[in-house]
């Protein structure tokens, strides 16, 4: 190397016509890029709507989902502290709605409150009302999130028109070790979720995560964990406590039960 | 360019007779979070070869004008502009597995292979000798990151690829599959048994006693 390379001027323009090349390459690849990603990111979340209802099994090709969806799913947003749909805010609207940027400016739970870890939640959430091919309603389905061992697990929890019978759980978003807490991801795991009933004839919770081969497979609340992952297992059982209840979907769901989506 | 026989040293020497990670012991930090499956070790593989292979390949172009006081610097501008231009990729165009991968290609950066290639080799190499240089580091990354990720998925999992070799039990099967397989630690007993298979048969890598 010679001493001319280490001029300032020199050191100057190489630093500089390298800093230019390089934004030039990646954000040309970001901008390029970016419909594609967003798109990716559109249809995973639809085909996981779809899935957590059963529309879809495993996966499907990229027109079909979007037909699907735009057939029978709607987005609506949720009022969570009254648990009213927002009637100004329309499918367009409720679809253009970003939940997770909406998460982030949320405001802060007291830490009593905050049994999922999730730390912040926001003032509206989307719900998805999935109808037939009669239109008529046959499913609700909420996004619910909480914190496992390691990550936070996001799932889209399909119920019925009862706002209590479990249609499916399907968990779509999580970092817990593969094998052992990933395998919340299982068909078979989350298969057992279905027809369970989120709360008893009081309306409290009992729905129950159990240590692997104590659930009782007539129970109506039971649900096995997983062996080697406990504290994924209480993480799915506190995202269940703190969805359900007061500061999550609690209000929405006993406004359902009163029959507030019959009506309209 | 150099002759057939050097490039061939460049190129495999790397696999097993001066592995990045057996013997330079570099860049295993990936090789613990990734190796679970081995779809997810396959695309890393791919990632951090490109990676090498054309951050050595541009800093090789260049090398003759980077001064000296902020190669470093330098070198990893090019690297990560390469990382973050393959996340880019991954994420429109592999979703599902970029979603896996999640932060460890944005890692590909820290990872020491990358950046110990480029300063050892590709500053003062042809730019030729260096790409081929990068992919043969990545071929040696691969092997091992492969082998590590074919035991874990086969023994805690039971399968290759995703694809059921041994029924689980869980399942109906007759497999009981080793959880510890899959916790982090396990790579490093594997890595630690490929160097011992290694050294077995290349004697000349064991270190000297002092």
């Amino acid at each position: 190397m010679s001493s001319n390379n280490d001029s300032i001027s020199k050191t100057l323009i190489v630093v500089i016509s390298l800093c230019l090349v390089c934004a030039i390459v990646v954000s040309t690849a970001a901008v390029q890029l970016r419909p594609t990603q967003q798109a990716n990111k559109k249809l995973d979340s639809q085909v996981n709507i779809l899935r957590s209802v059963g529309l879809v099994e495993g996966s499907a090709p990229a027109a079909r989902i979007a037909e699907l969806f735009n057939t029978h799913v709607e987005t609506r947003l949720v009022n969570l502290s009254t648990g009213e749909i927002d009637a100004s805010c329309d499918r367009a609207c409720a679809e253009a709605f970003d939940y997770r940027k909406s998460l982030k400016e949320g405001k802060s739970l007291a830490q009593a409150d905050d049994v999922a870890s999730i730390r912040r939640i926001s003032e509206y959430a989307p719900v998805y009302l999935t109808y037939d091919e009669n239109r008529n309603l046959k499913a609700l389905v909420l996004p619910v999130h909480g914190y496992g061992l390691w990550s936070t697990m996001h799932a889209f929890l399909a119920l019925e028109t009862d706002g209590n019978t479990i249609i499916g759980l399907n968990y779509y978003e999580q970092g817990e070790t593969p094998g052992l807490g990933g395998e919340i991801e299982n068909p078979r795991w989350k298969g057992q979720f279905v027809g369970k009933k989120l709360t008893n004839d009081a309306g409290e919770l009992a729905l129950t995560i159990l240590k692997p081969g104590n659930a009782d497979p007539d129970s109506a609340h039971q649900v096995d964990g997983l062996s080697g992952a406990t504290l994924t297992a209480n993480g799915v059982q506190n995202t269940f406590t703190f969805w359900i209840g007061e500061n999550g979907f609690g209000p929405f769901l006993a406004k359902v039960r009163q029959g507030a989506l019959s009506n309209g | 360019m150099a002759n057939a026989k050097e490039i061939k040293t460049v190129l495999f020497g790397p696999v097993f007779a001066n592995n990045p990670i057996a013997l330079q012991v570099l860049g295993i930090c990936s090789a613990l979070a990734v190796t679970t499956q081995m779809s997810t070790a396959l695309v890393m593989c791919l990632a951090l070869t490109f990676v090498t292979a054309f951050s050595n390949l541009f800093i090789s172009v260049i090398r003759n004008h980077i001064p000296s006081s902020v190669r470093i610097i330098v070198q990893m501008t090019i690297i990560a502009s390469l990382v973050i231009v393959v996340d880019q990729f991954l994420k429109a165009y592999a979703y599902d597995l970029s979603k896996q991968l999640s932060v460890f290609v944005g890692l590909i950066i820290t990872n020491c292979i990358v950046m110990g290639r480029a300063e050892a080799y590709a500053m003062k190499s042809t730019p030729g000798m260096s790409f081929m240089d990068g992919i043969g580091n990545g071929l040696g990354y691969s092997v091992v990151l492969l082998v590590v990720a074919f035991i874990r998925e086969l023994g805690g999992s039971g399968s290759v690829f995703g694809v059921q070799i041994m029924p689980l039990i869980s399942e109906g099967g007759w497999y009981q599959p080793m959880g510890i397989l899959l916790m982090p630690p396990s790579a490093f007993i594997i890595i630690a048994g490929f160097i011992w298979v290694l050294r077995t048969y290349r004697p000349e890598q064991v270190e000297k006693k002092v």
